[in-house]
């Protein structure tokens, strides 16, 4: 894949300008995680009510890859109910990144946000809802 | 030779890895200070060792243990020589990082007591702070840093105060960033150290490939540096140090080759060197090592340095030209090496470093093993190029050229 390819408009703009960035206050998760490789680093900032994701916000440092996906992901994810957002990929954030051929190195950059946003999502169940989903843990450590 | 001799296409024609592409384009690697490419007499040492000499070395009688050992001690001749040192000073370890944690374990685990002081400086590499860390906190001493000023160089006011301070035992120091490219005047600061009675360790990881370097002129008690960062192999470290602290310090890794007797509850150790290199060492790796040493020799370090003063003089001002594009680090060339650590507006050092690659130039991106240094800077990360004999000018323009299309895709 092309650096033209990954540098395009839209990532840019997701970059200089986030979507939901910033913190939540009372929110009912925080969690935070970094790719030691980089130093990349993302936190996740959930309010949830009625089993549904009522706001989400991120904050972090890193990457216009790293940061972009953070912030697509918080629009893919808001408002929705635990039970659709627990099922999202890596494909469905690589695909609304338009980057599904990022090179080794470069594809934590993209998914780091979908693994703190897992186990935000697994805190939170194992937390508030008493359950503990071990299925969504695997899946966050296993994104890399 | 002088430098109007200095034949760089001669010089890299010995680099297979020089002709190969990446992405269609021709390889610039500008990553030397993370570690060197091989020319082809160092590959071919460590293949002609594997083919025609192997075998473990000291205490065999047969030939290929007398051949193998014969050509693993003349490496550690030709390291001492290389350095201006004696062969029994010469330690070999995995890596630089191996040799300081040699030293923070043996003669620091002894000679440093609660309420000492260990001085360091603030644009160390992790492998000059982690092990002080570790000392300083099972024994209760304290860490200390000599800060640096807007230049990137060490503020030598700051060095007085804190060497004259009370307590302290242990000055180490990089001879060269390995993020700002300065260069500490080691020999002063260890003078000064020594008429305090202060024990220096230079940590030459960045230096020793770049420039002469004689222990004896710089009176360091320890240096530290990697084979794999002047053109030798990966898996080699040397520590330096001088004779009375090694006949002096416990041993570091106890086992077979570091002993002199074995019995059931006592053991007598080596004679120097050998006291510090328990087990059967990187043999190969050590003797293409030799080979490395022979090859810079061939050169020479004066040349070596002379050039790649130009190279960098090059190469700031040519990165000056760029619109957005911040240089850590002094401009004056005479007290800097080759390593040049920038920022280009608000791109992250990672797409950078991506959209360089696409033009097949390797640079580094991120925080080099130096966080303090990091933090002092105020910056997450920063790109890195840096340079060695091989490199062109003509190198120097694609990186430029690469940079500004870089510019044009994040419309800086």
């Amino acid at each position: 894949m092309g650096t033209s390819d990954i540098y395009r408009e839209i990532i840019l703009d997701y970059y200089r300008n986030p979507r939901n960035y910033g913190k939540i206050d009372d929110a009912d998760v925080v969690i935070k995680d970094s790719n030691p490789l980089c130093g990349d680093e993302i936190e996740m900032h959930i309010k949830f009510k009625d089993g549904k994701i009522s706001d989400i916000k991120f904050n972090g440092k890193g990457c216009a890859i790293s940061q972009a996906s953070a912030s697509m992901l918080t629009e893919i994810v808001m408002k929705k109910s635990i039970d659709e957002v627990r099922k999202i990929g890596k494909n469905d954030i690589l695909e609304s990144l338009g980057l599904q051929n990022l090179g080794p190195a470069r594809i934590k950059c993209a998914l780091l946000s979908l693994k703190t946003f897992k186990l935000a999502l697994y805190s939170y169940l194992a937390n508030n809802m008493n359950k503990e989903d071990q299925e969504l843990k695997d899946e966050a450590s296993k994104l890399f | 030779m002088n430098v109007k001799e200095f034949d760089v296409e001669k010089i890299r024609n010995d680099f297979p890895i020089l002709k190969r592409s990446i992405r269609d384009k021709p390889l610039i690697y500008l990553d030397n200070a993370a570690t060197t490419q091989k020319p082809k007499q160092v590959i071919d040492a460590l293949i002609r060792y594997y083919e025609y000499h192997n075998a473990n070395i000291h205490r065999a009688a047969h030939t290929l243990s007398e051949e193998s050992t014969k050509a693993y001690e003349d490496a550690r001749e030709k390291v001492a020589k290389f350095i201006n040192a004696d062969k029994e000073e010469i330690i070999f370890v995995r890596n630089a990082t191996e040799a300081i944690n040699l030293v923070a374990y043996t003669w620091a685990r002894v000679n440093i007591k609660e309420g000492d002081r260990i001085v360091i400086t603030e644009f160390e590499h992790h492998s000059n702070i982690v092990p002080w860390q570790l000392l300083a906190k099972e024994k209760g001493a304290l860490l200390e840093y000599i800060r640096i000023d807007d230049e990137g160089m060490l503020i030598i006011d700051d060095l007085h105060n804190l060497i004259s301070k009370n307590n302290v035992k242990m000055l180490s120091f990089s001879q060269m960033s390995n993020v700002l490219g300065s260069i500490a005047p080691a020999r002063e600061i260890i003078k000064y150290a020594h008429e305090h009675n202060i024990t220096t360790l230079l940590d030459g990881a960045q230096s020793v490939p770049h420039m002469p370097v004689d222990v004896k002129e710089l009176d360091c008690d320890f240096m530290a540096f990697s084979a794999h960062k002047m053109l030798g192999p990966t898996g080699v470290g040397v520590l330096y140090a001088k004779r009375s602290y090694l006949e002096s310090m416990p041993p570091f890794l106890g086992g077979g080759d570091m002993i002199k007797e074995v019995h059931k509850y006592d053991t007598r150790w080596n004679d120097l060197p050998w006291k510090y290199e328990a087990g059967t060492p990187n043999i190969a790796d050590v003797i293409s090592f030799g080979s490395a040493i022979d090859y810079l020799l061939e050169v020479g370090m004066e040349n070596i340095h002379n050039y790649e003063q130009r190279l960098t003089k090059y190469a700031l001002e040519k990165l000056s030209s760029i619109k957005g594009l911040e240089i850590y680090g002094t401009f004056d060339v005479k007290k800097r090496g080759g390593i040049v650590s920038f920022n280009l507006g608000d791109i992250h050092p990672h797409d950078l470093a991506t959209i360089l690659d696409e033009d097949g130039i390797a640079i580094r991106s991120g925080h080099h093993c130096a966080q303090p240094l990091m933090d002092k800077l105020n910056v997450a990360a920063t790109s890195r190029a840096s340079f060695y004999l091989y490199n062109t000018k003509e190198e120097i323009d694609a990186l430029v050229n690469s940079l500004e299309r870089a510019r044009m895709i994040f419309r800086i």
